[in-house]
């Protein structure tokens, strides 16, 4: 027994090292980034660099607002995010329903066509993306933006699965009632899947919101650029860089992104793992 | 999955039913027609967005490929196979491809290697697993770009967290700017530190739903920790390590932000430059959307077969 014990009792210490080491290597990045935000420009050209800010000061907080479009980024992403997430869900929620609940000839083939859409890789659309958006008109505008990501391949996927799942005899039942199609879906089907709705809410979210290369494509500056494309525009520049300010500033962009996740990241994974732990 | 075939086909007599016949406006609303139109209306918009946005441009891209096109320009020439022969001929497009390859190696072989060990280490029962594994995923859910300006300054080879932790212990620090190889090594980490969680969420998922009673009849044949691992878990996550592997190469092939904002595929030149960030190159700075295009088909065209061998290869093994 004794040795035994032994062995697994070094396997413990080893696997709480670790888990110390993986906490680490995570966590000293982000504080890296938080301490700068608090340094003056001064501090950070000092050798060795400081672990702790000397003075604490949140002036590069304010450089931020004051030097930055930082709302109108702020608020641009708002507005790309959520119309991007309202549509993908509207979209894949009644594409969805509608490849389980109702027959039509090669809906199978139809629904390997939406799905096969995960496999085009980004940079085979963007040359021509960006000619029709030209062509229209609308370089530099939020629909220029929206509409080339709208529509949603993994939400159906993830959607049908989902549907997939329930029990035949409620739907059958709803039916014999008389109910509808539409109201099978908002008052039967819905109320059944919110975890769901909220997992592939959160990974949209998550998404859209961290959307680079299309947005940076198409905004050409301030009025529709999301704060990706205005966070990255801070260092485009060859000259002096204002590090504390630009740490604050990923700070200030990381930080509603990591919120949202902390609350609810239970449901993010779900969503995620939901369709790759299958045989 | 448990119901691969529609449930609706299991009802073939839906239609048959009394209460749908005393209902006559409903039962033609729902009749085969109505059905199929009704399925048109909520599948076609979204059937539209990616016609339009996904296939269209698809096809276009190759149908580029052939033609010398400024992207501002309303007029292009064809060209044939120029693009093609080209691309062929140029150096620089082997050191691009060398990139892709390492870069792309060496992200999916790491962050699944690591997201595996650390699915096996935090399925442990071991105290305060449940803070390191939402640590662990955390850094997936930030935007590329926003790490991308977060670690170029960590990597900053004389202010950096980077160049203080290596003076601590005595190393010397590279000069992670200047240095193409080191480069690379830079936004391959960074790319890594921010997909593991990734990788890690769905073995752990995988390991989780494992069956008790193999592990019991392991321990019970005097296996150990080593040989439980090789022959039975590993066996285990072998669908797990095929999805993983298609959809983490995916996305690492598609990488732009992190390479855009760290390094702008520098330095001398293409340091750190994949097929990805040539597209983006020579269309939008160099302004050759044709060339651009041919990159991109390539890719595109390497990538469809690297995934069918993924393909064939798993199905042989499993069955």
């Amino acid at each position: 027994m004794n040795p035994i014990a032994g062995r697994s009792r070094a396997f413990r210490i080893a696997g709480y090292l670790a888990m110390l080491l993986v906490l680490a290597t995570i966590a000293l990045p982000l504080y890296w980034v938080l301490v700068t935000s608090f340094k003056t420009p001064d501090m950070v050209y000092i050798q060795p660099p400081a672990w702790w800010p000397d003075p604490v000061t949140a002036d590069p907080y304010s450089r931020v607002v004051e030097q930055v479009p930082f709302l109108r980024y702020f608020t641009n992403s708002l507005i790309i995010t959520g119309a991007l997430v309202t549509a993908k869900l509207v979209l894949g929620i009644l594409s969805a329903y509608a490849f389980v609940y109702l027959r039509f000839p090669g809906r199978g083939l139809v629904f390997m066509l939406v799905l096969a859409a995960l496999m085009v890789p980004n940079q085979i659309t963007v040359i021509s993306n960006y000619a029709l958006i030209s062509q229209l008109g609308w370089i530099n505008t939020f629909q220029g933006i929206i509409f080339p990501l709208a529509g949603v391949a993994f939400g159906t996927f993830l959607m049908r699965n989902h549907f997939l799942t329930l029990p035949f005899e409620i739907i059958e039942a709803a039916r014999m009632d008389g109910c509808g199609h539409m109201k099978l879906l908002l008052r039967v089907l819905l109320p059944m899947s919110w975890p769901t709705v909220v997992a592939f809410a959160l990974i949209t979210i998550v998404n859209e919101w961290n959307e680079y290369l299309w947005p940076f494509l198409v905004a050409s500056d301030e009025t529709v650029a999301p704060l990706q494309v205005g966070l990255a525009r801070l260092i485009s520049t060859d000259a002096y860089i204002d590090w504390p300010m630009v740490m604050a500033a990923t700070i200030l962009t990381i930080t509603p992104i990591l919120i949202v996740f902390l609350l609810l990241q239970r449901h993010m994974i779900k969503g995620l793992t939901s369709g790759a732990v299958k045989g | 999955m448990q119901t691969p075939t529609s449930p609706v086909a299991e009802n073939p007599a839906a239609d048959t039913r009394p209460e749908r016949r005393a209902r006559p406006r409903r039962a033609r609303l729902g009749g085969p027609l109505g059905e199929k139109l009704l399925f048109l209306a909520l599948v076609l918009p979204n059937l539209a967005l990616l016609g339009v946005f996904v296939y269209r441009p698809l096809i276009d891209n190759i149908r580029l490929s052939f033609f010398d096109w400024n992207i501002s320009s309303p007029t292009s020439t064809f060209i044939g196979w120029s693009n093609y022969i080209e691309w062929w001929n140029r150096a620089d497009s082997w050191a691009v491809v060398q990139n892709t390859v390492i870069f792309t190696v060496a992200a999916v072989v790491g962050s699944m290697v690591l997201g595996l060990a650390l699915a096996l280490l935090l399925d442990q029962h071991l105290v305060g697993r449940g803070i390191v594994r939402s640590a662990v995923f955390a850094p997936f859910v930030i935007a590329g770009a926003a790490i991308g300006v977060a670690f170029q300054f960590i990597f900053d080879p004389r202010f950096g967290m980077i160049s203080a932790l290596l003076t601590m212990v005595g190393l010397p620090v590279p000069n992670f700017y200047q240095d193409p190889d080191w480069a690379l090594f830079m936004v391959t980490v960074t790319y890594i530190w921010k997909n593991l969680g990734y990788s890690f969420v769905i073995y752990l998922a995988a390991l989780q739903a494992k069956p008790a009673e193999l592990y019991e009849a392991a321990e019970m044949d005097g296996a150990g920790r080593w040989a439980t691992f090789r022959s039975v878990t590993l066996p285990l996550l072998r669908p797990t390590t095929f999805f993983l592997s298609i959809t983490v190469m995916l996305n690492s092939l598609q990488v732009f932000d992190i390479i855009y904002v760290m390094t702008r595929g520098g330095p001398q030149g293409n340091g750190t430059t994949t097929m990805v960030f040539q597209v983006y190159q020579e269309t939008f700075q160099n302004f050759r959307a044709g060339y651009g295009a041919t990159v991109a088909t390539i890719m595109f065209l390497v990538l469809l077969v690297i995934t069918a061998v993924q393909v064939r290869v798993m199905d042989r093994r499993t069955t």
